[in-house]
């Protein structure tokens, strides 16, 4: 990513991470069936690890730089980076604020998400940065397995019965307009094999491809949809209300 | 023991080998029958500087998931499992590169997963096999006639299956 420095690249993928983790942890003890609560749960828990594994790195080498005007908190932490920061600080893609809606929405945006994850991290595997490269090589290996999961329901409720069809075409229109978001400052082939696989998934889904539409942005610049400042204001609570309090 | 021999200047190689041989007594928190070392997680142990009285140690660890709340848990584990056995300086850290993988886990550690009831790894972790079409054995019955009910299981690392013939479900380690 050409338009960001390293600290804010790393903040970027984490905060993507992070909330995300955080939107799929909300179906805990809500999913439709036991199975699927679990799966979605550990999903959450793959990501949040994904954020912890980012913000470390990012808060090293925050404190690395010695410079009191630097804009964190210091010495800054991977607490201090989820729990300190404001909406405006946080760079996460719009698509991955959005509220869960219904497990259409829900499992179609991780099919999005962590098939456009997947073609990014076999690059950031290549990264010179040894540090990044390895975390993107173990989140690899968990991203497949999210790809392979929400995949399978987004053929299941396409070539389902008529309501959960309608209720995944209906998610495609909600979702559609924020997947633009995700290529800007990438590799073009990023998007080209996102595409491709999206495409051929939809086909077995029986599903179109949406049409070109004009797509939202905002995130990488700290500005967000309204929803973003639920999250932040459920999540940080405790650490807003009782500063540096510790589990 | 090793207590005593830590004043009799023991060599770098006998230091490493008596604490591989501590690390081989500490369990998996989430699978209490697999030892760390046969889990796979112990990436090496350092002698870091050995001047000292007592040894600085250096034990690195990987976490089988990016997510794995074990981590903390054994990372503690370890330390006290050295400072019992007279280590009284150790740093453990993390290594997320190369990653885990189960084809780290040994062949007794295998066989203790399926003793205890989960099914071990089947296969390399680059196969590239989808769970469904794999041919896993029932843990309890050594059927092969099971099928996958979801592909993330109790805990992050293992799959949930079912055995068609005994009836009973159980958890599958991941080839990962």
């Amino acid at each position: 990513m050409k338009m960001l420095n390293k600290i804010d690249y790393l903040l970027h993928l984490a905060d993507n991470a992070l909330i995300i983790g955080h939107r799929c942890s909300e179906w805990c003890g809500h999913g439709p069936i036991l199975e699927q609560d679990i799966a979605v749960s550990n999903i959450a828990l793959d990501y949040i690890g994904q954020a912890r594994n980012l913000y470390q790195y990012a808060a090293e080498l925050i404190n690395s730089k010695n410079d009191p005007f630097v804009g964190f908190v210091l010495p800054s932490t991977e607490d201090s980076l989820a729990y300190l920061r404001d909406t405006t600080d946080y760079k996460n893609h719009l698509l991955l604020e959005l509220p869960n809606g219904d497990w259409a929405v829900t499992t179609l945006r991780l099919f999005l998400f962590s098939s456009y994850q997947y073609f990014l991290f076999n690059e950031l595997i290549k990264n010179e940065d040894s540090q990044l490269s390895a975390i993107a090589e173990k989140s690899l290996k968990e991203v497949t397995y999210h790809v392979r999961w929400s995949g399978d329901w987004v053929i299941r409720l396409g070539d389902g019965t008529d309501e959960s069809k309608n209720k995944i075409e209906k998610a495609i229109d909600y979702l559609w307009p924020y997947t633009g978001e995700l290529f800007s400052g990438n590799d073009q082939s990023i998007e080209l094999n996102w595409n491709k696989k999206v495409e051929v998934l939809f086909n077995e889904a029986t599903l179109k491809m949406p049409t070109k539409t004009w797509m939202q942005e905002g995130g990488l610049r700290g500005i967000h949809t309204e929803h973003l400042g639920f999250i932040l204001a459920e999540m940080q609570h405790l650490q807003r209300a009782y500063p540096n309090s510790e589990w | 023991m090793i207590a005593e021999n830590k004043n009799t200047n023991l060599s770098e190689k006998a230091t490493i080998d008596a604490v591989w041989a501590i690390l081989k007594t500490i369990n998996d928190p989430e699978i209490p029958v697999l030892s760390i070392v046969d889990l796979g997680i112990i990436r090496g142990v350092e002698i870091v500087q050995s001047e000292n009285e007592s040894p600085l140690i250096k034990v690195t660890i990987t976490p089988t998931y990016s997510g794995c709340p074990a981590m903390d848990v054994i990372s503690i584990q370890v330390k006290m499992a050295l400072l019992a056995s007279g280590y009284t300086h150790s740093i453990i850290q993390q290594a997320l590169s190369p990653a885990w993988t189960t084809d780290w886990i040994t062949e007794n550690g295998k066989q203790q997963l399926k003793a205890y009831g989960i099914a071990p790894p089947v296969g390399k972790s680059f196969d590239n096999v989808y769970l469904e079409d794999l041919s896993i054995e029932c843990p309890q019955c050594n059927s092969a006639n099971t099928s996958l009910v979801s592909a993330f299981g109790s805990t992050a690392c293992k799959a949930l299956f079912k055995c068609n013939d005994c009836k009973e479900p159980f958890d599958y380690f991941k080839c990962h």
